[in-house]
Formats: C-alpha cells, structure tokens, sequence
C-alpha cells in the first residue's frame, strides 16, 4: 500500500504543471477560448509534443503504455488550469472506446493519428431522452450490403462540433433500453448525412447536437457490436478521470479562497480573521481533501476488471466529488462575496466547471442511488 | 501508488485477525457488537491477553515493550482489533501518560510505571479538564504548591473518565502562581488514587450511564518525585499528549463493524411488511455513511502512508481532518441505529441491568435496548480530545495559515 509515483509519473506530473503554469494562465485561457474551435490547435500540438496523447495507449499501437494514475495526473491538472482542449473527449472517452473495442488492425490505424494529435474524436452516445441512462439509445444501425447505415439524433456530444471523427452509438437489435444490441461506429465528421450543430457549455468549452441521416458506414469502422459493456467501462474510466479533474479545479478554488481571506480587508482587519469564515474555509479543505481521497481511490480502483467492483468504486467517487464540488465551490463564491460573482475572476470559472463535472455521466444523487441498489460498497 | 497490501501485510494481517479470532473471549465481543460495556475485569482480561502475545502496548519503542511495527502494520492492527470488535487498550495508560513518561519521565517512573499500563496493573485516569477550563485548558486552576518534598494539590478535575476504577491520576497542575502566561507554570504530576484528601464522584450523562466523573484534590500530599519532567513544563508533555491522542480516533473500523450490524439489523427488521433494508430512501443514506467512510479510511491511509516517510512523533496537522469525520461518521452509524430500531428506541434499561444481565423478556427486540443510549453517548466523540469546532481552529492556523 503506497501513494507514491513512479520517477516516470513524476517526471510526467512536473511537466503537465509546467505547462499549466506556464501556457495556461486565466488571460492565455481567454484567447484560447475565442477560437472557432474553442480552444488553441497550438496547444494540441503541445499536448501532442509532450506526449500527453498517447499515454493510455499501449506501446504496440504508439502509445505510451500508461494507465489511470498517469490519467490523474495529467487530468487534475488540466483542472487546475481549466484546459479547453479535447482531451477528455479524445483520449479519454474516444480514445478509451477504441482501446477497450477496437479490433487490432483498427488500433493500429487509428491510435498512431491520435497520439500525433492528428485525429480529434468525440463520443456520439447521449440522446434527448437518455439522461444517465447508458443503455438508452434509440438511434438505429442497419444492415447495408457489408457495412451499416445510421439514422438518429445525438445530444451533448462533447466537442462533437470540432471531432475530425465520431464513435456513434446505434441499436442494432432489441429496444430502446435493452442492454444488448447496441453497436459503436467509427464515423467521419463530415461524413455524409453528419450535421452537427455547436454551442458552449455553460463551463466555457463546447458541445453539439448531431443529426445522422442516412449516414453509410464501411464494415470495417465496427468497433463493436454488443457494446454496452466497453461503453460502461470507458464511463467508469471517464468518471475517475473527471473526478481529477474536479480535484484539480476544486485545489485551485480553495487555495484562492485561503489567499483571498488572508488579503481581503474589511472592518479594518483582514477577513480570515474572523471565525465564521475560517470554520467555512475549514469544511471547504475537509471536502476538498475526501473528494481527492475517492479521486484516487476510483483512480487506482477503475482499471480492475470485475465490473461490479469498479462500478461501486466508481459511483462512490462520483458522489462525493459532486458533494465535495457543493461544499468547495458555493463556499469558494460566498467567501470571496461580490467579486466572486464576476466573470472577471477564476474562481466563478472553476465553479462552473466543477458543477458540469457532477451532472455529466450522472450526478451526486444519481450514483447514491445506484450504489444504493447494489448493496454494501464495503470490501 | 497501490492500494493493495504488499505480501507481507496481508500475512501479517491475517496473523492479527486469526489472533483475534481464536483468543478474543465471546463474551466480549458480543458485548462490543451489541453496544453495551465492557467490564473493568473483562479490559483487564483482554489487555492482559494482548500483552501476553506482546500488543498491549504495540505503538510504543521496543525498548519499553511496543512491537518495532511499521506505520502500516500499526494501521492494519488498529483496524483489525476495532472490526472483530475487540476493545481498545485503555487510552489513558497506554496512548497517554505512558508516551509522556517514555519521552519525558525519570528512569524510575519508566521501570516503575510502563510494564504496569502495558498489563494493566494499574488503571490510569485524565485529570486535565475542569469545571472552567474545557477547550481552554490553560486556564485551569488546580494549584500545587511545594512543601518541602511534596506538592500539595488543591481543586477540582471533570469528564475524568473511568476514575471509579482508577488506580493512577495523571494531573496538570499550576506549579508557579506568578507565571507570566497561563501556559507557562503548570506542572505535569502523577497522583496514587488512594493518597488521602481525593474524592470521585460519579456525573451521569444523558445515556443514563456514568463513565465520567468529578475528581476533587483537597490538601493531597504527593512526593516530588511524582512530576514527570521539569516544573512548569507541563503544558509542553500536555501537548505532546493530545498529538498523540488524535492518532487512531478516526475509528475508521469501529465505524465498518458498526455498518455491517446496521445491515443485518436492518434485514431482520420489518417495514410496511418488508425488511428495512429493502427501503430506498433506507439504502440511500446507508450508502451515503458508507461512502463517507471510504472516503475517510483512503484519507487516513494517506496520512498513514506520509507518516511513515516523516520523523516520528510528529503528528500530522491532517490527523486533525479524522478527528472530525470520524466523529461525524460514528454520530451517522448511531442515526442509522435508531432510525433502524424505531419505536423500541423507548423502553429504558439500567446501566447494572445492562451489565449484569436482565432476567425478564426483552421489550422489543433484544439488541434494542443499547440502541439509543449508544446514539445519546456518542454526541461526546465529537466533544472531547479537543471538540470539533477546536479542530478546525487548528486546520485554520496550522494548515491554512489563517
């Protein structure tokens, strides 16, 4: 039992930091954002530099052969730097699918693209009426001589506007909720029949609607056929690496709020002098300090390979990351009062983030529930 | 970083846990998993096993009896005697006074007094608070005054728990009058229960019970000898003392075991003509503890991890974040407790009945009547060793630099 890093994984920490620190900062993040994409192509060759887009890969596909602690700490810390970039959209929930469903021939076509930062992917599986509900889907893959064809709409795909490539998910059998029959596709952008309409999200990056008509795919784009499990896998994935992220931006949160109670004066005395705020500052740390506690506890828990044991870890991470995420970022907006409403400053920027991490994938009460249902989460 | 034991701590801890298993005695456990209270005889009985085996006092140096344990050996023993359940070692000998004087106290006091806390020959009590010093300790008021070899101690102490059957008191007293602040001028003094002028008088707390009690000094004479370390340095061994006393408290396995009665009583018990346990809004919040829970024991390993990297005797301001989940978590599992056992919360028992056995049917179902008592008596945890609304004073200037 230990928590420590590797040389490697310190050496890989010590250069995310850097990156952050130096490339990332709340002005540089604001040019970033007023790119069509919504965030920087330059920083994406960064990424690709650095090898930040290889690294859950193994190394027979070019990738680095990392696994969910290397994650975390590439993950927090693009919390800490609020990072735009489709990270998470690409390695981990595209890049994920391909790694966990993709046959040999598909990784070594595709895993090389997107490591060089050349293949941007998004996850085309939420549908309007699938809320957290991963095997509700209702758009249809059918049979077209030795490929399929897709027809159905796509909701909140994650930068879904900017992808070079989709995985979509289609049913090929059963009905809108069964668990088995539901295939995974990988698509082209602009392949014909893909309409995709983007927005912002609420934390400043990007989504899309996605209308698919008609839209032909070649047999060998199948990444999978009775996918619900490698989509339940890569969610489990997905929600460890998101509860770094989380960690990341509720550190910066709470470390901004401690400065701002030591400068902050009022009544002639700076206001982290006074009780009442130094009790709120304390409850925020002791969220902050149990959600990084589950963060790695889902982390070092969401490689095993009994589902039943990641699921529960999984969903015990999500609840208190998102109950965490409460505590830290209402109280970081309070303790800063005025100011902490103004988009001028970061901290009401991480908030934001922070409250979209707990309502993707399923939030607080949502994950109570099903760890409810699944009985004790003891060992 | 892993979370898995290596192979030498799974082998120790199923070393421990056999150990448990074969030589705790049944009556004790059963005791512990229903609530109730362990006797005088029976704690003696099991520290006396423990030491036999050479655990009583397993946190200690070699030299004075511990185990040269690994923080996480120390870790997996600590859990593993809270979830068979298995009563802790007496705090007050074996976490408190017994560092103190291993650290700080002449060689005759460590010959004299440290294989006796380790067999628990003698029972030793806290005699730290007082009516007017609670959170504020310095300002307390017993004095001790010399004459000739001896101190004379007068005043009052509180919340002393246990002291009905104390042998030992260890006491802070104001040695110097005139000190310049409060902390400075109070003394360290280890006081013999049965020297005249000392009278206990039991405090009943809500539950119904009386584990604390009021200690009264009235011209008790002690022999110089009896201060641990220098006059007037107390407050310094009385802060060492209270570092070492939030090791361990967050009771992360007392919480488990109490989780998993929580589970089984709640399958046993009916509601609208279906087991507890079946209820959804039930199983919510049961889940909500337990994540809680996980949460907090992830957090103490990584205290525990950092603590074996770091100088020993040093405890981590961290520890302070235990303190007050632990708290809160064991105040959750009694909530669950009542909300479980329902109505039957009502009929109350004495404490002896309790302890001596009733001979008429139970009221209810028979682990029913510990239920509340237990959820009264557990508002204290986050009470004493320094309440929780201290410890967040401390995170506040110690870690957050407020």
């Amino acid at each position: 039992m230990d928590f420590d890093f590797t040389e490697e994984q310190r050496l890989l920490k010590e250069s995310v930091d850097r990156f952050i620190s130096d490339r990332y900062d709340f002005e540089q993040r604001k040019t970033f954002a007023k790119s069509e994409a919504g965030y920087s192509s330059d920083n994406w060759k960064q990424f690709a530099d650095l090898g930040l887009l290889a690294i859950p890969f193994a190394e027979e596909h070019g990738g680095f052969g990392g696994g969910p602690i290397e994650t975390m700490i590439v993950m927090e810390a693009f919390g800490r730097g609020l990072v735009l970039e489709p990270y998470f959209a690409t390695v981990i929930l595209g890049g994920g699918l391909l790694r966990h469903g993709a046959s040999d021939a598909q990784k070594s076509e595709f895993i090389p693209k997107i490591a060089s930062g050349d293949m941007r992917l998004a996850f085309a599986h939420g549908e309007r009426q699938s809320r957290y509900d991963l095997a509700d889907v209702e758009t249809r893959a059918k049979k077209s001589g030795s490929g399929y064809v897709l027809e159905g709409e796509k909701s909140l795909v994650l930068n879904g506007d900017s992808a070079d490539a989709l995985v979509v998910s289609a049913r090929l059998s059963g009905g809108q909720r069964d668990r088995s029959g539901i295939g995974l596709f990988l698509i082209d952008a602009n392949a014909k029949g893909v309409s995709p309409r983007g927005y912002p999200t609420q934390d400043g990056l990007r989504a899309a609607e996605i209308s698919l008509a008609a839209v032909e795919v070649p047999s060998d784009r199948v990444i999978g056929e009775d996918a619900l499990p490698i989509i339940e896998r890569v969610v489990d994935e997905a929600i460890a690496a998101l509860a770094a992220e989380a960690v990341g931006a509720m550190t910066e949160m709470h470390a901004l709020t401690v400065e701002y109670l030591k400068t902050r004066k009022q009544f002639g005395v700076t206001i982290g002098s006074f009780q009442a705020l130094q009790h709120r500052a304390v409850d925020m740390f002791v969220a902050l300090e149990q959600a990084r506690s589950m963060a790695m506890f889902a982390t070092m828990t969401s490689a095993a390979d009994d589902p039943e044991v990641r699921r529960r870890a999984i969903s015990a991470a999500k609840v208190q990351v998102g109950r965490s995420a409460k505590i830290v970022g209402q109280g970081a907006i309070q303790l800063h009062g005025g100011v902490g409403m103004t988009m001028e400053l970061k901290v009401g920027h991480y908030f934001k983030r922070a409250s979209m991490i707990d309502v993707l994938f399923g939030d607080a009460d949502h994950h109570l529930a099903k760890l409810a249902e699944a009985g004790s989460l003891a060992a | 970083m892993d979370l898995r034991f290596t192979d030498e701590e799974v082998a120790f801890r199923d070393e421990v846990r056999t150990f448990f298993k074969e030589n705790l005695p049944r009556a004790i456990r059963e005791k512990l998993k229903e609530g109730r209270h362990t006797s005088k005889d029976e704690l003696v009985q099991w520290t006396r096993i423990l030491n036999k085996k050479g655990w009583a006092v397993s946190h200690w140096p070699k030299e004075y009896g511990g185990t040269g344990w690994t923080p996480v050996q120390q870790y997996i023993f600590l859990d593993e005697l809270q979830q068979a359940p298995a009563p802790s070692p007496l705090p007050f000998g074996v976490s408190m006074v017994g560092p103190v004087i291993y650290t700080f106290g002449s060689d005759a006091q460590k010959k004299q007094v440290l294989p006796r806390i380790a067999n628990l020959d003698d029972w030793w009590c806290q005699g730290f608070s007082e009516p007017g010093a609670g959170s504020d300790l310095a300002s307390l008021k017993t004095t001790a005054k010399r004459d000739g070899d001896h101190y004379v101690i007068n005043g009052q102490k509180t919340w002393t728990t246990l002291a009905q059957y104390a042998d030992w008191i260890f006491v802070l007293a104001r040695t110097d009058m005139a000190a310049a602040k409060r902390q400075e001028g109070i003394s360290f003094i280890l006081v013999d229960m049965k020297t005249p002028g000392i009278t206990v008088r039991p405090i009943v707390t809500i539950d119904g019970g009386a584990e604390v009690n009021e200690v009264f000094f009235d011209a008790v004479r002690v022999s110089l000898e009896n201060r641990v370390g220098e006059e007037n340095r107390g407050w310094d061994y009385a802060k060492f003392l209270l570092g070492n006393e939030r090791v361990g408290i967050a009771r992360v396995g007392v919480s488990k075991e109490r989780l998993r009665r929580i589970r089984e009583l709640a399958s046993a018990t009916m509601d609208h003509g279906r087991p507890l346990i079946e209820l959804p809004r039930f199983r919510e919040k049961l889940a909500a503890v337990e994540v809680e829970l996980k949460a907090l024991e992830m957090t103490q390993l990584r205290v525990v991890a950092a603590e074996a990297k770091r100088a020993k005797g040093k405890p981590d301001p961290a520890s302070s974040i235990l303190k007050i989940k632990g708290s809160e978590i064991q105040q959750a599992t009694t909530e669950l407790l009542m909300e479980v056992v329902g109505p039957y919360a009502l009929p109350y028992r004495q404490e002896h009945e309790e302890e001596e056995g009733w001979n008429e049917p139970p009221i209810g179902p028979d682990w029913a009547s510990t239920i509340a008592p237990t959820y009264f008596n557990t508002r204290k945890v986050s009470i004493y060793g320094g309440s929780n609304e201290i410890q967040k004073n401390i995170i506040a200037k110690a870690i957050l630099g407020l």
